[in-house]
């Protein structure tokens, strides 16, 4: 019950709270470009050190599918993704939506930041890094973005 | 995960997070949420999983016909992990007698870690060390559990990658000896509490810790719900 420990001593973060909560009205799903952008600090060029503290972000190519996982915390499991990244990074379950029709399409690029930042306000992320993502998203046309926590 | 969703949705982008820490979902207020109750690091709930990991996407993208938010659901189903019951796994013993306890023992465990990665092809050992390296690094993380300073003992670079990289080098071996997927944590708790790297990293992390190290070197040598005290 590891987890319950660390959902318990993490829970009282004070996070950056927006003062209105965005809101963009999506287009029906089955008509939607997908990307992820997860946290789990994932490179694509086989480089396992990501930094405490860094909030940039990493590319990930849809068609490269072979990235590894680099962050930098100790506190949560990683033999899930060495059996089987859709567990954090679930592409070839949104290849099957794309191929069943659920969604229109399936990104050409996703997303990674790391989690588990030492500065609680992520001023980084909201005002340089952040944005700078949703552009590479938006210029790949794409509307819905799924995001994974780790 | 909260306020990235908020910026992303600012930019133009329908966003929908899972979450693994409810409290902080509350505390931030993205748009919309799906929470799961999942053991960290498996944020889509069960590895090798196809179908549960299909529910959990269809139950995060229902969200998206919500007509105004903040939206925060809980998925119905819970996984918790299972750090009070380790993976039971046996070590090859290695020819190695020349050496100490902990770096034969890891010497015995790299034909495992060679299967592991030629299975899955992927692997998280390396931010220092190299699979290879992690006997030696048993080797100088036992003089610091000693008492020398870890400054002076030839780490290559920052203890807690190297530490990293040791416990994972175990983890992703154990994947080959025990054979099945374990459950989240399993592999770690057998790591630090039942084989002699991890009870060498516990001793040199309170080694560090009582010398006045600066808090980052020994804080994050092993995870923080596996600091003990001997």
């Amino acid at each position: 019950m590891a987890d319950q420990q660390l959902r318990d001593l993490l829970s009282d973060l004070k996070g950056h709270l927006f003062d209105d909560v965005p809101w963009t009205l999506p287009k029906p799903l089955s008509e939607c470009r997908v990307a992820i952008v997860t946290t789990a600090g994932l490179t694509v060029d086989g480089d396992t050190d990501w930094n405490p503290g860094d909030q940039s972000f990493k590319v990930l190519p849809n068609n490269h599918r072979d990235f590894t996982l680099a962050h930098y915390s100790p506190n949560f499991d990683r033999t899930g993704w060495i059996v089987d990244p859709n567990v954090v990074l679930p592409l070839d379950r949104l290849d099957e939506m794309a191929e069943a029709g659920e969604i229109g399409s399936v990104a050409d690029v996703h997303i990674s930041f790391m989690g588990a930042q030492v500065d609680h306000t992520l001023e980084t992320i909201r005002l340089d890094t952040g944005p700078a993502a949703a552009k590479v998203l938006n210029d790949d046309q794409v509307d819905v973005v799924l995001l994974t926590p780790v | 995960m909260g306020t990235l969703a908020s910026v992303l949705e600012q930019a133009g982008l329908s966003t929908v997070a899972l979450s693994n820490i409810r409290k902080q979902a509350e505390t931030t207020r993205p748009p919309r949420v799906l929470h799961c109750e999942f053991p960290l690091g498996r944020p889509l709930g069960k590895p090798e999983d196809p179908s549960f990991q299909r529910s959990v996407l269809n139950a995060a993208f229902i969200l998206l016909g919500e007509d105004s938010g903040p939206v925060l659901v809980d998925y119905p189903e819970i996984i918790t992990d299972e750090s009070d019951t380790p993976i039971s796994c046996v070590i090859p013993p290695a020819d190695t007698a020349d050496r100490h306890l902990g770096a034969a023992e890891a010497l015995g465990l790299l034909p495992a870690w060679r299967r592991t990665y030629e299975r899955y092809d992927r692997t998280t050992v390396g931010k220092v060390a190299t699979p290879e390296q992690v006997p030696d690094m048993v080797d100088l993380f036992l003089r610091v559990a000693e008492g020398e300073d870890w400054k002076t003992v030839g780490l290559p670079g920052d203890p807690t990658k190297i530490a990293a990289d040791i416990r994972n080098f175990y983890e992703e071996a154990s994947l080959s000896l025990t054979g099945g997927i374990p459950d989240a944590r399993q592999a770690e708790t057998w790591f630090v509490d039942h084989t002699q790297a991890g009870q060498i990293i516990q001793r040199a992390r309170i080694a560090m810790k009582e010398s006045g190290e600066n808090r980052y070197f020994w804080y994050y040598l092993l995870p923080l719900t596996q600091h003990h005290e001997l």
